[in-house]
C-alpha cells in the first residue's frame, strides 16, 4: 500500500491504494466518482477516458502512481450543469442512446478540440476511433464534436 | 428541466412507493387483460400482456409541487421506452412536458403484470395501457377542479398542467388538485386524443436519460454503491459443461483488499473491497478444471455438425407450391450455401448486479431487461417471498438481448455469492468474462436451392435451415430460428423452408433480431443472387415480387429514390440493396461501398423505414442508424470460435466491432404513418448486412456467403 497525491477536477486528494491500482478504479471505488465507466480493462474501448494534464488517457490501464502528484479531469469535472462546449454539444443533439460510452467520447472529444480547434471528419475518425459505442452513435458524435468546435469558437470554455 | 430522477439507486420501497412525499398517487383502473389482448393481438398470458386487469395502476405520481413523475415499467438500454412511454403518458395527461422526470417502477406484478423489455415489445405494449393512464389521470384532475368551482367539468379543459375554465378564464394547476383528484373515482371509458391533436407523441423531444448521461451521473448499474458494499469477482470453468475440480486460495487471499475466497454453484467467487483487489484475486486463484463432456467441441466440429444435419429430413416452416416440381422446370437453377458463425451481444457494461441478502428481505440493483425474473432468480436462490426482494432498476449501458429473461445467469451468481455476505455484494464480470459465458447468437448454415422462370425472373426458392433451436418447436419448428425466411414476403410460386435443431453445446439466446439477423442475410443475399442469375435489377425484381406486401413495396420505392438507384456513382462506389421486415415493421436500405486492398468501405447507407405511428422520431433515428452500426460488426467483423469446448475471444482485441472510422454516412427516411406503432430496435441492424453483401457483389462479381467480411478476400 502506499499514500498517493493528486488533483482531481481541481481538488486535492490523497489515496492509500497499491499503487499499481489503476486509476480507473481509485475513481470510482476509493473516490466515489462513477462518471468514469470500466468498459473493458485493457485501453481496448475508450470508456474509462480521463485527461491527466489535458491528455486523454485510458484510466483502466494507468497506475495510480502513475498521475502522482499529476492534475486529474474526469467528465464530473467539465461541468455541472452541462455548460462545458462538448456536453453543450452532445445535450443539443441528444447523442446518448444508453450512454455507457460516452463519458469516455466526450472526454476523448474534449482532449482532441483542445489540440485542434477545428477539426475535419477525417481528423475525428482518426482520434475517435479508440471509442467504441455499441449503440452506433458516431454519427452523431462526429456532429456534435463540430458543434462544440463552434460553441468553444464563440467564446464557451474548454 | 427534464431529468431522471436522483433518486435512482436509492431504496425506493414499495411503502415508500406508493406514499411518496409531496404528492398523492393515483391510482388507475386499465381496460380488461382480455379485451385488451384482442385489441393488440396478443394470446393472454405470454410475455407480452397488458398489465392486469381491475387492480390500481401507479404509472403517474403528481406532487403537490408540480411535480410529475411516471414510473416506467420498460427497461432502458439505449433503445428509448423511458421517454417514449414518458411521452405516450404526457400527452394524454396534458402536463408540462418540462416538469417531466421519470423512474424505474418497482417490479410489482398486480400493478404492471410481468415487467419485461424484449423483443422490440416495449412501445407496442405500452402503447394503449400508457395513453389510457396519462388519460384517466387527466379526467381525474378536471373532475377535482370542477367539484372546487362547483361546474360541470363538460366545460372544463386540461393544458400544459393546468385545468382551466374557458368561461372566465381561471385555472387550477395540477399539482394544487393532486389531493383532490386522487380521491376522484377512477373514470370507465376514458375517450383517447385524436392524434391529430397530438402535441407530444411524434415531436423528437429530448431524451429524459441524456442529460445525466452526459453529466457522469450514476445510474447504470455497475454505478452503484452502498454503504458498507463489497467488490465480486467470479472465476467460472472455461468449457462449456465444464466443473471446477479443486482450487488454492491462498494467493488470492493474500492480495491486498480481498476478504475472502470461497466455490458458488458456478465458481470460485472472491470478495475484497474494491473492485480491482477482486479481479487481482481471480487472476491468481490457483483452480483445476475438469473440463467436462465438449473439451472436444470445436469450431470445426460444430460446423460439421451443422453440415451432417442439413442433409436430414427437415420439419417445414414454409411451403407456398412445389420447390422441387419449380427448380425441376426452372430455366436456369443456382446452389448456395450461407453461414454465420457465434456472436457475442458485447454491450458496453459487463454484467453485473448487486445484492443485499438479509435473512428477512433483499435488495437488488441490476441493469436488467426483465425487473420481474430477476426478482424470481433472487428470491429462489434466497429462498425468499418474491414480494421480500426489491429490486432497483437500473438503466443497462446497451442490452441487445443479453440482459434478458433467459439470460440472468450475472443475477443468479450474484445471489450465490450474497448469500456468503453480510454486506450489500457487486458482482462486475470482467470484458474476458463476459466475452467468454455469453448466451451467444447462435451459428447458423443454410442450404439454398433456387431458379428463376423463362422471362429471368427469381420463380423458386428452396432452403433447408441447420440452427440451434432458441426456445421450443412447434411441429418440428423453431420459430425464431427461421425468422426471416419462413415469413420471406416474395411471392415466389414455389418455396420451401425447412428447418432442423442443430445442437451444440454452446449456451445461446436473443441477440438484437433473433434469427432475422442471420436468415435476413442468408435470404436477401441469396434473392439477389436470383435477380443476377436472371440479370434482373435488383430493385426492379423486388418490386415485381412485393407488390402484396405495400408497406416494403413503399420502403423499397422511398430507399432507391433517395439514395439515385439507377444513377452514376463515383468511380469504384457500388449499390446494393436489401429490404426486411421484422418486429412488425418495413425496413429498406441502399449501401454504397467500394473496395479498398481487398476490404469493403461502406461510404453511404439510406434507410427508409415504416414503423407505424411514429413516438420520437430522434430515437427513431438512433435506433435505424444504430441499427446500421450494429449490423455493420456483424457482418464485417464479429466472430466467436471455439476451441476445446471454450470461446476463443477474450475482449475487443480480438473481438473488434465497428469503429467510428467505419460508420458510413448515413440517410434516414421515415415514412409518415398513422398505423399502430411497431418495433424500431430489432428492423435495422438485419437489413444492412445484405446490402453491403449486394453491394460488394455489384463492385467484385464476389458473393460473400459465408461471415464475416473480414476473412473473405475482394481483391
Amino acid at each position: 500500500m502506499a499514500s498517493v497525491k493528486f488533483n482531481v477536477n481541481g481538488r486535492p486528494q490523497t489515496v492509500d491504494v497499491v499503487p499499481e491500482m489503476p486509476l480507473l478504479w481509485v475513481l470510482r471505488d476509493v473516490l466515489g466518482m462513477t462518471g468514469t465507466k470500466f468498459g473493458c480493462g485493457a485501453a481496448l474501448c475508450g470508456a474509462c477516458t480521463v485527461h491527466v494534464e489535458g491528455n486523454a488517457v485510458r484510466s483502466c490501464s494507468t497506475p495510480v502512481q502513475n498521475v502522482s502528484g499529476k492534475n486529474v479531469t474526469t467528465i464530473e469535472g467539465l461541468s455541472t450543469d452541462g455548460s462545458h462546449p462538448v456536453q453543450a454539444a452532445w445535450i443539443e443533439f441528444d447523442v446518448p442512446q444508453c450512454g455507457y460510452c460516452q463519458s469516455g467520447q466526450i472526454m476523448q472529444a474534449t482532449a482532441l478540440l483542445n489540440k485542434n480547434s477545428k477539426p475535419s471528419d477525417a481528423d475525428i475518425d482518426e482520434v475517435m476511433r479508440g471509442n467504441i459505442c455499441r449503440c452506433g452513435t458516431y454519427q452523431d458524435i462526429r456532429k456534435a464534436i463540430h458543434r462544440a468546435s463552434e460553441l468553444k469558437a464563440k467564446g464557451g470554455r474548454a | 428541466m427534464n431529468t431522471i430522477s436522483t433518486k435512482t439507486i436509492t431504496s425506493v420501497s414499495r411503502r415508500g412507493f406508493l406514499t411518496a412525499a409531496g404528492g398523492v398517487m393515483l391510482g388507475f383502473v386499465l381496460p380488461g387483460r382480455k379485451a385488451s389482448a384482442q385489441q393488440v393481438g396478443i394470446p393472454p398470458g405470454n410475455l407480452f400482456a397488458p398489465p392486469p386487469a381491475h387492480k390500481p395502476n401507479a404509472y403517474i405520481h403528481i406532487g403537490t409541487d408540480e411535480s410529475v413523475t411516471f414510473y416506467i415499467t420498460k427497461s432502458e438500454m439505449g433503445q428509448g421506452p423511458a421517454t417514449a412511454c414518458s411521452q405516450m403518458l404526457a400527452e394524454e395527461l396534458e402536463c408540462d412536458w418540462s416538469k417531466v422526470r421519470m423512474e424505474f417502477a418497482p417490479v410489482d406484478p398486480a400493478s404492471f403484470g410481468h415487467q419485461t423489455t424484449v423483443g422490440s415489445q416495449a412501445v407496442r405494449t405500452a402503447w394503449e395501457p400508457m395513453r389510457r393512464a396519462g388519460a384517466e389521470a387527466r379526467e381525474m384532475l378536471i373532475q377535482a377542479a370542477a367539484d372546487k368551482w362547483g361546474v360541470n367539468k363538460s366545460q372544463l379543459r386540461a393544458e400544459n398542467g393546468f385545468v382551466i375554465n374557458p368561461a372566465n378564464n381561471e385555472r387550477f394547476s395540477y399539482g394544487s388538485l393532486a389531493e383532490a383528484a386522487a380521491k376522484v373515482a377512477v373514470p370507465d371509458n376514458v375517450q383517447l386524443k385524436d392524434p391529430k391533436n397530438y402535441k407530444i407523441i411524434g415531436k423528437a423531444v429530448k431524451r429524459l436519460d441524456s442529460r445525466d448521461k452526459i453529466l457522469g451521473k450514476p445510474v447504470f448499474g455497475l454505478d452503484t454503491r452502498m454503504p458498507g458494499m463489497l467488490y465480486a469477482t467470479l472465476e467460472r470453468p472455461p468449457a462449456f459443461g465444464g466443473k471446477i475440480a479443486s482450487f488454492d486460495a491462498a494467493k488470492a487471499k493474500a492480495i491486498p483488499g480481498v476478504k475472502d475466497v470461497f466455490q458458488t454453484p458456478r465458481g470460485v467467487a472472491v470478495v475484497a473491497d474494491n473492485t480491482w483487489a477482486a479481479m487481482q484475486g481471480k487472476k491468481v486463484l490457483s483452480v483445476q478444471f475438469d473440463d467436462g463432456p465438449n473439451a472436444a467441441v470445436s469450431s470445426a466440429t460444430i460446423r460439421a455438425s451443422f453440415v451432417q444435419k442439413a442433409s436430414e429430413q427437415g420439419a417445414v416452416a414454409r411451403k407456398e407450391g412445389d420447390a422441387v416440381a419449380g427448380l425441376a422446370k426452372a430455366a436456369k437453377k443456382i446452389d448456395a450455401v450461407y453461414e454465420v458463425p457465434f456472436l457475442s451481444h458485447a454491450p458496453m457494461e459487463p454484467m453485473n448486479c448487486t445484492v443485499h441478502a438479509r435473512p428477512d428481505g433483499a435488495d437488488v440493483w441490476a441493469p436488467t431487461q426483465s425487473p420481474t425474473t430477476t426478482r424470481a432468480v433472487v428470491a429462489e436462490e434466497l429462498g425468499l417471498p418474491p414480494e421480500k426482494v426489491n429490486v432497483h432498476v437500473m438503466f443497462c449501458g446497451g442490452g441487445f438481448g443479453r440482459r434478458g429473461e433467459g439470460e440472468l445467469d450475472w443475477v443468479l451468481e450474484a445471489a450465490q455469492i450474497a448469500k456468503r455476505i453480510q454486506a450489500p455484494v457487486k458482482l462486475t464480470w470482467t470484458r474476458e468474462d463476459d466475452m467468454q459465458h455469453d448466451y451467444y447468437r447462435p451459428a447458423s448454415y443454410v442450404e439454398f436451392s433456387g431458379g428463376i422462370d423463362a422471362q429471368g425472373w427469381p420463380a423458386v426458392l428452396k432452403a433447408k435451415v441447420a440452427c440451434p433451436s432458441f426456445s421450443f418447436l412447434r411441429d418440428g419448428v423453431d420459430g425464431t430460428a427461421v425468422s426471416g425466411l419462413s415469413n420471406l414476403n416474395y411471392e415466389l410460386p414455389d418455396m420451401l423452408v425447412d428447418y432442423r435443431v442443430a445442437a451444440t453445446p454452446v449456451p445461446i439466446s436473443y441477440w438484437r433480431a433473433p434469427g432475422a439477423n442471420q436468415n435476413t442475410y442468408f435470404a436477401e443475399s441469396f434473392f439477389d443472387e436470383l435477380c443476377a442469375l436472371g440479370s434482373k435489377d435488383p430493385v426492379e425484381a423486388r418490386r415485381r415480387l412485393l407488390a402484396k406486401t405495400p408497406r416494403l413495396l413503399n420502403v423499397l420505392n422511398v430507399a432507391a429514390e433517395k439514395s439515385g438507384w439507377g444513377t452514376k456513382l463515383p468511380a469504384g462506389r457500388f449499390r446494393g440493396v436489401a429490404v426486411g421486415s421484422n418486429s412488425g415493421s418495413f425496413c429498406a436500405m441502399v449501401a454504397e461501398v467500394s473496395i479498398v486492398k481487398g476490404k469493403a468501405k461502406v461510404h453511404r447507407v439510406v434507410s427508409a423505414f415504416d414503423c407505424g405511428l411514429v413516438i420520437n422520431p430522434g430515437i427513431l433515428k438512433q435506433q435505424v442508424e444504430g441499427g446500421v452500426v450494429f449490423g455493420l460488426a456483424a457482418a464485417a467483423k464479429g466472430e466467436i470460435t471455439l476451441e476445446r469446448g471454450r470461446v476463443v475471444q477474450t475482449n475487443f482485441n480480438n473481438y473488434d466491432v465497428t469503429r467510428m472510422d467505419e460508420s458510413p454516412m448515413m440517410e434516414t427516411h421515415i415514412i409518415p404513418s398513422t398505423e399502430r406503432p411497431s418495433g424500431a430496435g430489432e428492423a435495422t441492424n438485419p437489413t444492412i448486412i445484405p446490402a453491403v453483401v449486394n453491394a460488394i457483389f455489384a463492385a467484385t462479381g464476389k458473393r460473400v456467403r459465408k461471415l464475416p467480411l473480414r476473412l473473405a478476400n475482394l481483391a
